[in-house]
């Protein structure tokens, strides 16, 4: 999967805080193409008014989670080639293993750096 | 009756009761006897129904010394006053850590938007690894707002299941409350009740209202 560094990126968290630290470490990673939503449903909605090179999402949202955002964009046949990273504080097994049944390309345990995020983009798109 | 006559005759009588006294009495006779009382008892009372009600007894008994004590615990401050306290110190916390990290994250934007600015490359890029070093610390505020989220879920099952006991003692918190509140009217606070850490943004008296009080004291 080829990397575009101008490709449009959702990222999705309930914290305001996680958003724009996700959204200035991507920006130091040289993705500036970024629109954020705070939960699942909003997500989705996003997702189908515009394509999106990647999704980035938080596991623990309301009123819908990011597992049901994910097993949503798996469902959908437009969306459902779409890269999908989950960047959570799940970090049991069992929480791997869902989202990974569920179709997750790549799983970030927070709390992440720079560094880590880079290195799961590279993973899903090949060298960013 | 000569006195040595009578003598004997109590002296023997005395005898026959210290011996009687001596001889324990038999399994067979306590039978007996509670079997004549139970037989003077009206209805359809039996021994059974008799054991019964003392152990059922022996219980309400049980339950309300455990009542007294638990009301003098005082369920009804814990869940009124010390978790719902608790719960909102917490999300103080959150509030305060979540407030403090936007005024970082403003910040190290504006260090970061500066920094395009310069024209030395190595102080460009020392610059931009210290403000990403900077955006990867406040991971923090997310981790320790849910951590606290969660101390806050587990304090408010308690406060239900404490509100549950206060109902069921009901009375007996009553009494206690009104007998704790009259112990501790008082003319003056004390310094220990004047230790109350910082307040709550809702309970807090602003700079100005502080200046206007001590003012009025002039």
């Amino acid at each position: 999967m080829a990397m575009d560094r101008a490709m449009p990126i959702l990222i999705v968290d309930d914290y305001k805080t996680m958003l724009r630290i996700i959204r200035n470490l991507l920006k130091q990673l040289g993705f500036e193409n970024v629109d954020e939503a705070t939960d699942g449903s909003m997500a989705l909605t996003r997702l189908r008014e515009k394509n999106y090179g990647l999704v980035i999402s938080d596991w623990n949202m309301e009123p819908m989670t990011g597992i049901e955002l994910l097993r949503e964009v798996r469902a959908d046949a437009k969306l459902k080639g779409t890269p999908f990273i989950m960047i959570t504080a799940e970090s049991k097994t069992e929480n791997v293993i869902a989202a990974k049944k569920a179709g997750v390309n790549n799983y970030i345990v927070k709390p992440f750096n720079a560094a880590t995020l880079e290195s799961k983009l590279a993973a899903v798109f090949g060298s960013v | 009756m000569p006195a040595f006559a009578a003598d004997d005759a109590l002296t023997f009588r005395i005898n026959q009761a210290r011996a009687e006294l001596a001889e324990p009495v038999t399994r067979e006779e306590v039978q007996a006897v509670l079997e004549e009382v139970l037989g003077t008892l009206e209805g359809d009372i039996t021994a059974l129904d008799l054991k019964l009600y003392r152990e059922l007894e022996g219980l309400a008994r049980y339950i309300q010394t455990a009542k007294e004590e638990i009301a003098a615990l005082q369920p009804q401050e814990i869940s009124q006053t010390h978790l719902v306290t608790a719960t909102d110190e917490l999300d103080a916390v959150v509030g305060a850590t979540e407030e403090a990290t936007g005024e970082i994250l403003d910040a190290v934007e504006r260090i970061q938007t500066l920094s395009e600015g310069i024209s030395d490359d190595d102080l460009q890029g020392k610059l931009v690894d210290q403000t990403i070093r900077v955006f990867e610390a406040c991971n923090f505020q997310d981790i320790t707002g849910q951590r606290i989220s969660k101390v806050v879920k587990a304090l408010k099952h308690i406060e239900h299941k404490v509100n549950s006991l206060v109902a069921v003692l009901g009375e007996e918190v009553a009494r206690t409350k009104a007998q704790d509140a009259e112990a501790q009217r008082g003319p003056l606070p004390s310094d220990e009740d004047l230790l109350n850490g910082p307040q709550l943004p809702s309970d807090a008296i602003s700079q100005d209202e502080i200046d206007r009080l001590l003012a009025e004291f002039d």
